[in-house]
């Protein structure tokens, strides 16, 4: 579904990723760690068209994405949420996922339509999924960031994504809800088909989430594999004591 | 009571008074036309300035380009007056919203204070190319054809047309603040990284937001030549100094963002300002400065933003006291 394929990017000096090459088929879950300044979210951006790449190859459903700018590739089913959360502050959790569905085609005339009840619905029926019902009238800049962070997944689920790439969505959540959240990822994924690709900090939910990880480290790939050789593998084991 | 009805009283009561001032204060049917016309500033400007947070000092442009497009179009085309008239204030609104299509394509892509300062140019710019070009009266300014009809109804015509212009860009916005366009240009304004990374296409939107202003004030230019009789380029038609920041500051003053704020924050504002022209002769220049002042030092969120700071309930902002997911804490 996605290939990345010898992807480098480079911020002056600063090698942020050294030729990455990943896969992820059709209804997957990956993971993707590395210790904190290992280029993970530089390579969210540069597959999401958030910057251009220096070199390399970036397809997604067989289609080279790389030359493509963010809109472009959210709609043709791709979406990411923000490791530092965004959603739309000042209007309500309800008109967050309103105008959180899909784009794909639009006319002057749909630009001015009304929503149809039925999207209410669906919104109302995926923030019952995230736990958020009875907060969809307050405003979405009033919820606490472990809130924001499940109102943004509620609304990448809304937009009906094929693919959906997540920059550590249990930072900041509340440990005692990241079981509530691992399993509903997990039910996005199995009951919605979608793929997920999603990086993670903390170790023990991507042990128990991912079917397989790549890890980097310093900007190049250090180990692919399932989660136990990786959870074994010494030079993983030692990046991350290395880093602490 | 319902959000239908709680607009619903004001808006008669609005209705009622339009149609009873002008025969109350005959002498003043000039200014109560340019309240209607403050408001529709006002409400166009927010389209862009509060509902979408791109602050533009150019909107004057289509005011001043409608003017004298259908000031062209009367004196050149050969029309009656009416047929002429209206024929005008179409061509004004579709020039308008022309340039401000192809303006968009190139400004919109800037953000933020970029984008304010690539505006700020495009008033004075057209002040001077009007103020140099001898077709449209150049300097001297050009004329308006005069109105059919006995003494004073020039005054009551474009008084009532321009209540109806009013009072119909508030019915439109309202209508499109309601569906996607509204919460499409509110998602930009939040956060437009999010809104391209969810597969908005913000470029249009934004060019549509300003087109829409573009209409209603190039219809707006269009009339106001007409009430008033007489196009001046840089004082009238592209009046930066005046109109061009009394929209902005209006509708901080009623509270950017909002429907009901700039109408709140137009009529205040207008009020005011005809008040320090009768009684503070020779210092209405320094009051109306020091106004500017108290208005963005004390009302940064404007009347309507104070009062949905204090009764957020008001606008629909509530949690529910259901513990259904209670999870969610
Ligand atoms: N926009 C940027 N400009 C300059 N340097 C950047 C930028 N984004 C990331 N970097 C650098 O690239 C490296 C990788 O960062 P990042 O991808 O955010 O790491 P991670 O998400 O794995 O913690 C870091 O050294 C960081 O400082
Ligand atoms: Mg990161």
């Amino acid at each position: 579904m996605l290939q990345v394929e010898d992807v480098s990017k480079r911020f002056g000096g600063v090698v942020a990723n050294a030729d990455i090459s990943i896969k992820v088929n059709p209804g997957e879950i990956v993971g993707l760690i590395g210790p904190n300044g290992s280029g993970k979210t530089t390579l969210f951006n540069s597959i999401v068209g958030f910057h251009p790449i220096d070199s390399g190859s970036i397809r997604f459903q067989g289609h080279e994405i790389s030359r493509l700018r963010v809109p472009q590739i959210a709609r043709l089913g791709m979406l990411r949420t923000f490791q530092q959360t965004r959603v739309y502050g000042r209007v309500s959790c309800m008109q967050n996922m309103r105008i959180s569905t899909p784009q794909r085609d639009e006319r002057l005339r749909n630009m001015f339509a009304r929503f149809p009840p039925e999207i209410d619905d669906r919104a109302e029926e995926l923030l019952e999924f995230v736990g958020l019902f009875s907060k969809r009238h307050l405003l979405a800049g009033e919820l606490s960031f472990g809130q924001q962070k499940l109102l943004e997944f509620a609304m990448a689920l809304m937009n009906g994504p094929k693919m959906l790439l997540l920059d550590e969505p249990t930072a900041g959540i509340n440990p005692t809800l990241i079981n509530g959240l691992i399993d509903r990822l997990r039910r996005a994924n199995a009951e919605m088909g979608i793929t997920l690709l999603v990086i993670e900090h903390n170790m023990r939910v991507i042990m128990n989430l991912a079917q397989r990880m790549y890890c980097l480290a310093h900007g190049e790939l250090l180990a692919e594999g399932p989660p136990e050789r990786i959870q074994k593998d010494e030079r993983v084991v030692a990046a991350y004591l290395g880093a602490h | 009571m319902t959000a239908h009805g709680r607009n619903l009283v004001p808006m008669l009561a609005i209705g009622a008074a339009a149609l009873v001032l002008p025969f109350l204060l005959p002498d003043y049917r000039i200014q109560l036309a340019f309240l209607w016309v403050m408001i529709l500033f006002a409400l166009t400007w927010d389209i862009m300035g509060g509902q979408m947070g791109y602050n533009s000092f150019g909107n004057i442009l289509y005011f001043g380009i409608g003017m004298y497009v259908c000031a062209v179009i009367q004196r050149d085309a050969g029309f009656d007056y009416f047929p002429g008239l209206f024929i005008g204030l179409g061509a004004a609104a579709i020039f308008s919203v022309v340039i401000a299509a192809v303006l968009g394509a190139g400004l919109l892509g800037l953000r933020g204070h970029y984008f304010a300062i690539g505006t700020l140019g495009l008033g004075i710019a057209a002040g001077e190319i009007a103020s140099g070009w001898d077709y449209i009266g150049a300097g001297s300014g050009m004329v308006t054809p005069v109105f059919p009809g006995e003494i004073g109804g020039r005054q009551t015509f474009f008084y009532f047309a321009s209540f109806v212009l009013a009072v119909v860009t508030f019915l439109v916005l309202k209508r499109i603040y309601a569906g996607r366009f509204g919460l499409a240009i509110n998602a930009i304004r939040d956060d437009e990284d999010k809104a391209e990374a969810m597969g908005l296409h913000t470029t249009r939107y934004k060019t549509v937001a300003w087109c829409v202003s573009a209409f209603f004030l190039g219809i707006a230019g269009g009339l106001v030549g007409n009430l008033i009789g007489f196009i001046d380029p840089r004082d009238v038609a592209f009046a930066g100094a005046t109109y061009g920041v009394f929209m902005v500051l209006m509708a901080i003053l009623g509270g950017k963002g909002t429907l009901w704020g700039p109408v709140i924050g137009a009529t205040v504002f207008h009020v005011m300002q005809e008040v320090f022209w009768t009684y503070l002769l020779g210092w209405q220049r320094v009051a109306l400065g020091l106004l500017i002042v108290v208005i963005v030092v004390f009302f940064p969120q404007g009347i309507l933003g104070w009062v949905r700071e204090h009764f957020p309930e008001r606008f629909g902002i509530r949690v529910e006291t259901a513990t259904d997911d209670a999870d969610a804490r």
